[in-house]
């Protein structure tokens, strides 16, 4: 199954500039359907970005943000070739990752 | 035992005056309680009303609303609340018919030419 | 004698002419006379600019935009609506053996007239009828699925330049009559045009969102609005556009959405396509 994440990493001098855009529902619970029923709540609880085993960022979501989300930042150091893991846990326990090469 | 003049006088204005004020008051009721024929009129001229705009095309979600809530109120046995939603929703699709009406005749006006 | 019975031939005529004038349908008028209303109101846009509605309006929200379209938001649906194109249907047979060059690169020509049928044919209507002929059922118009692939559809035309052709029939010069009639006419029971807001106020506010000029509003559909949190239709943007002014909304693809939308199409003539769009 393709993946939910989608990740671009530009390095440009000490820094890496990374781009994510995630593929999720986001269901903050307070949302209801046409039935009138809530719409339990679904959503990324933690996001993390690894560069050389080190943890170079870590997002703790929740009901607030919006479906489909996408994440901008930098961090200091990765060069061109290295890897960037980026991995995500929601509040059902489901998770993916995805490693991509800096560019 | 002997009242005087005034005070027969005084009575029978007193009674005049509960009289009136009994009939109007059964007036007034009558005047405000629908009954469920009532609104079974007002919903069917609401209804026409919305179906002629529906003819052209033309009809307002409000009115709708208003319909609703008329079908609403009346379920709930509340003939005055359902009649004057019935009525609002004949305004309403009223409004919506002449909207039409006369837009047909004044669209160009507002065409950039 | 003559004279004067010349003479009142004349005042006759003279009085029917201007008349028919007003009703004639002359959309490269029209066309000329809708282009200058907007680069005069905005002599420092781009012409080709105008197809980025609200983002051609205002710095602040183009800025957000472009950081955005790096990494769209419409990416998953269009990566869907690629999928969709390419799978067979059931008989073997593509969407590639409907359209003209396997239909890439085909949605600039959408609507067209289609004079066997005497109407107007939008792209969404084109591929259901791709569908029916070979036997699958029909997408519904207002849902993800023909969002995603219309908006795949798009991208494979972006940048190309709008391409609609009035022919010189007189159904298509009524459907685009029809279709400018329905633009400026008001509605619902807030009493808008589509004009209230896309001629009389592009730039300015209505509530919190910003409104796109009427020229090249067509050209970035299908479009992803960040309040939906999904992709949708050209038919779920009209339908919600008339409930929004209280105006109950005619059926999907019902012959005044289709008109309207080849009204606007060709005058976005010679305007490059930006669809698949993001918006608020």
């Amino acid at each position: 199954m393709a993946s939910t994440i989608r990740v671009r990493a530009i390095a440009s001098g000490d820094t890496t500039e990374v781009q994510s855009l995630i593929q999720h529902p986001m269901d903050s619970g307070f949302v209801k359907d046409a039935k009138g029923e809530v719409i339990p709540p679904h959503h990324i609880e933690v996001v993390q970005f690894e560069h050389g085993g080190k943890t170079v960022f870590t997002a703790l979501w929740g009901p607030a943000v919006s479906k489909d989300p996408y994440l901008k930042f930098s961090f200091k150091g990765g060069k061109k070739g290295d890897d960037l893991k980026v991995s995500w846990v929601d509040n059902k326990g489901a998770s993916d990752s995805l490693t991509a090469k800096i560019q | 035992m002997n009242r005087t003049k005034g005070a027969i006088r005084m009575r029978a204005r007193a009674l005049i005056h509960v009289a009136v004020f009994l009939s109007v008051g059964a007036l007034a009721t009558s005047a405000l309680a629908a009954s469920a024929d009532d609104f079974k009129m007002a919903l069917a001229k609401a209804e026409a009303a919305n179906k002629q705009a529906a003819d052209i095309k033309n009809q307002w979600t409000t009115t709708g609303q208003a319909i609703a809530a008329a079908k609403k109120a009346a379920d709930a046995g509340k003939f005055d609340e359902a009649v004057a939603h019935a009525q609002q929703a004949e305004a309403l699709a009223n409004g919506s018919v002449a909207q039409a009406k006369e837009q047909e005749k004044l669209w160009p006006d507002a065409v950039i030419r | 004698m003559l004279r004067k019975v010349l003479f009142a031939v004349a005042l006759v005529a003279g009085t029917v002419q201007p008349l028919l004038a007003d009703n004639a349908v002359n959309p490269q008028a029209d066309f000329k006379a809708f282009r200058k209303y907007f680069t005069e109101r905005f002599p420092k846009l781009p012409l080709n600019d105008f197809v980025n509605g609200p983002y051609s309006m205002d710095e602040g929200l183009r800025k957000q935009w472009q950081a955005k379209e790096e990494f769209p938001p419409y990416d998953f649906a269009l990566d869907k609506g690629k999928e969709m194109f390419a799978k067979p249907f059931k008989n073997g047979k593509t969407y590639a053996d409907c359209f003209p060059n396997k239909g890439i690169g085909v949605r600039q020509m959408y609507p067209m007239f289609d004079a066997k049928s005497g109407e107007v044919i939008t792209l969404d209507i084109a591929i259901n009828e791709c569908r029916q002929v070979n036997g699958e059922a029909p997408l519904d118009y207002l849902k993800d699925d023909m969002a995603s692939l219309t908006a795949y559809m798009a991208f494979t035309s972006r940048g190309k330049p709008m391409d609609i052709k009035i022919l010189n029939d007189p159904r298509a010069l009524a459907a685009y009559k029809k279709g400018e009639e329905y633009f400026y006419t008001r509605r619902g029971q807030f009493n808008m045009s589509c004009a209230s807001c896309h001629v009389q106020n592009p730039g300015n506010h209505i509530r919190t969102e910003m409104l796109a000029p009427a020229l090249g509003i067509m050209n970035a559909l299908p479009i992803y609005r960040s309040e939906w949190g999904s992709m949708g239709s050209t038919s779920r943007r009209l339908t919600t556009c008339n409930s929004q002014i209280r105006g109950v909304p005619l059926k999907p693809e019902a012959e005044e959405y289709r008109d309207v939308e080849y009204f606007l199409s060709y005058m976005a003539n010679g305007l490059p396509i930006s669809g698949p769009g993001a918006r608020p």
